[in-house]
């Protein structure tokens, strides 16, 4: 089985998020990049696929070079290939995006053979459009299902579980087909020290992509201005529970 | 005449909750563009709910029937609705932020190739806003622990609005039934390609976390599996649930069904108990609906504190055991 996964670089943010000066980016002078968990996790099942079906695992980013730190972690827990389209680092619109990809995923398999089964993320963690494994699956005429918590493989079917009010409802995706995965799917292994020494050493393929227009078009960020206040302490240490039962018969919670 | 239309999502005969919010969201942005607002119902029961829908502002409801259309199939809903954008010429296409609207509306902007804005909570100057001209919106990002302002364009503009942005409005009393519509689309096999095949239900005896009253949370401060322990002590003194932040379930402490946050559950309790849990703004954004929130951490600077209501400044270790003792002593 030949897999393919799409993550997407963000940065980790902390606390609070703080924006660049033109307000069309978040300061990352201070911050780690990771993929969202989401992705994570769709990275994870395709390691997991292919380790019990064999075929091939490849990992595509449309990003920065620096983005070539997030393919070597997929490739530190077992991806075997990894391309990056390579950006000046400018946010894409989710209409680029998936062009983007979309152009991508037919060169591979051009050269490389159709992949049975093509992974994405729920949604993406910083711009959250929720719409480019559809928009991908759509241009390429296959099944997708989003949501996945579950994921099996049999016979040429993909069956999916997703959450639904009071339990799960069951998806049938016939193969070659895209699954967007949310995470809780499975718990993402971490990688271990020679893993991440061969994805050191590993070639990096690259595309230059081209970017059509699309939407929605950024005008400006903006950090939502939550009542943030500080807290009535209620006391230090273990001495504080006869103030918090207190507090706590106030609210009815007790 | 134009419209806005909204993808109307229901069960047993009556509109969901985020649906009606976003009604509320279309009809004033109806009332200003003068425009009246369509809804569309897919499904068992749809005629039923399309019926109460004119005391939220609709006009025209379009019902889709279709015999291969009993079980939900996202494709073949947004083929449903391209055919309704065909008959009426809508300026917008509307879908509540859950899961299926959610679903729906990007199948729709995939077959289409318009621009599909997800999680709107405003339009700023939607009083200024015209049928034709560009659309200035404002949408969530990191699941609302940061905004964006954007231009939407396209004929229709598709957007999902974010849960909770508005409330739905109060039904009008003697609003007219509105219009319905039957309407049987041509669909394809590739349309019925993906649809629900069958339903788990889950054995849930335990209260649910989205839905608790009261919410014991815990983070890397609790330190291990075990840890667990008091923190449901507590929970069940307290006719509540276990919540924990992403660094407990990663670490295989507890199950992802339990992780609170923006790749978890949004919750809304009357009281949040952050036990060892330092605030970063992915958990933060699946906690903000509590009314209250308790802080326990070692930390007097913890972001957390930023959120909370109260504060315990110390060791959860001792500070939890010490709560419950307490309560068991005083009832
Ligand atoms: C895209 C994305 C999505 C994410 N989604 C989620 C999500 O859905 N949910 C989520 O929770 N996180 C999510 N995260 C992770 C998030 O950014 C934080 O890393 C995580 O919430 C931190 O968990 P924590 O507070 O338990 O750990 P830490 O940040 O390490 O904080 C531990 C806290 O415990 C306190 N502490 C330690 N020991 C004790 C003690 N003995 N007694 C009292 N206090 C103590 C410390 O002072 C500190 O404040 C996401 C991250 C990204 C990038
Ligand atoms: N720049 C990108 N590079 C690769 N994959 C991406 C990119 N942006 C989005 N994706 C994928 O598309 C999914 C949905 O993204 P979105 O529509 O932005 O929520 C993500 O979880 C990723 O799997």
């Amino acid at each position: 089985m030949n897999i393919l996964v799409c993550v997407k670089r963000v940065p980790a943010t902390g606390g609070r998020m703080t924006l660049t000066a033109d307000e069309r980016d978040i300061d990352t002078k201070f911050l780690g990049f990771v993929v969202s968990p989401h992705e994570e996790c769709a990275v994870e099942e395709a390691v997991r696929l292919t380790e019990a079906n064999g075929g091939t695992s490849t990992v595509l980013t449309l990003g920065p070079e620096a983005a070539t730190d997030q393919l070597r972690d997929a490739m530190a827990v077992g991806i075997q290939r990894a391309v990056l389209l390579e950006t000046d680092g400018s946010d894409w619109d989710s209409v680029a995006t998936a062009a983007a990809l979309t152009a991508a995923i037919r060169a591979l398999e051009a050269t490389g053979g159709p992949f049975d089964l093509i992974l994405f993320g729920n949604d993406s963690a910083d711009s959250g459009g929720f719409q480019v494994g559809i928009r991908v699956a759509t241009a390429l005429d296959r099944a997708i299902v989003t949501g996945a918590k579950a994921l099996e493989v049999t016979g040429g079917t993909a069956t999916v579980r997703r959450e639904a009010p009071g339990g799960w409802e069951v998806f049938e995706a016939p193969l070659p087909a895209v699954v967007a995965v949310r995470e809780g799917i499975n718990l993402p292994r971490y990688p271990s020290v020679p893993g991440r020494l061969r994805a050191k050493k590993r070639e990096i393929e690259r595309f230059v992509p081209a970017r059509v227009p699309g939407g929605p078009e950024l005008i400006r960020l903006i950090v939502p201005s939550e009542s943030e206040g500080s807290a009535e302490i209620l006391g230090t240490g273990p001495d504080a529970a006869p103030r918090v039962v207190a507090m706590l018969r106030e609210i009815g919670a007790l | 005449m134009s419209a806005i239309v909204g993808l109307v999502e229901h069960a047993d005969g009556a509109p969901d909750r985020l649906s009606l919010e976003m009604l509320a969201f279309a009809a004033r942005l109806g009332r200003d563009l003068v425009i009246p607002v369509h809804a569309v119902l897919v499904g068992d029961g749809a005629a039923a709910a399309a019926a109460s829908l004119g005391g939220h502002g609709v006009a025209v409801a379009h019902v889709i029937q279709h015999p291969r259309l009993d079980a939900y199939a996202p494709a073949a809903w947004a083929a449903g609705l391209m055919e309704v954008i065909g008959s009426v010429t809508p300026v917008a296409v509307f879908a509540a932020g859950s899961e299926r609207g959610t679903e729906v509306l990007a199948h729709l902007a995939a077959r289409t190739g318009l621009p599909m804005a997800a999680n709107v909570i405003d339009v700023p100057d939607h009083a200024a806003t015209t049928s034709t001209g560009r659309w200035r919106i404002v949408r969530q990002r990191w699941a609302g622990g940061l905004l964006e302002e954007a231009w939407l364009d396209g004929l229709p503009r598709l957007m999902t609005v974010a849960a909770h942005a508005v409330a739905p409005n109060e039904p009008a009393v003697g609003a007219a039934r509105p219009e319905i519509v039957h309407l049987t689309p041509a669909l394809t096999d590739n349309d019925l390609r993906v649809r629900v095949t069958g339903r788990v239900q889950s054995a849930g005896d335990k209260v649910s976390l989205a839905d608790a009253r009261v919410v014991v949370g815990g983070g890397r401060g609790i330190g291990s599996a075990e840890g667990f322990g008091m923190l449901e002590d507590l929970a069940s003194l307290l006719g509540g649930a276990v919540g924990v932040s992403r660094v407990v379930t990663s670490a295989g402490w507890r199950p992802h069904s339990e992780q609170i946050g923006q790749t978890g559950v949004r919750i809304a309790p009357d009281l949040y108990i952050a036990c060892g849990i330092s605030g970063a703004i992915q958990h933060i954004v699946g906690c903000k609906s509590a009314k209250r929130i308790l802080a326990i951490n070692k930390d007097p600077d913890a972001p957390i504190l930023r959120r909370a209501t109260y504060a315990v400044i110390g060791d959860v270790h001792t500070v939890v055991p010490a709560i419950a003792a307490e309560i068991r002593r005083t009832s």
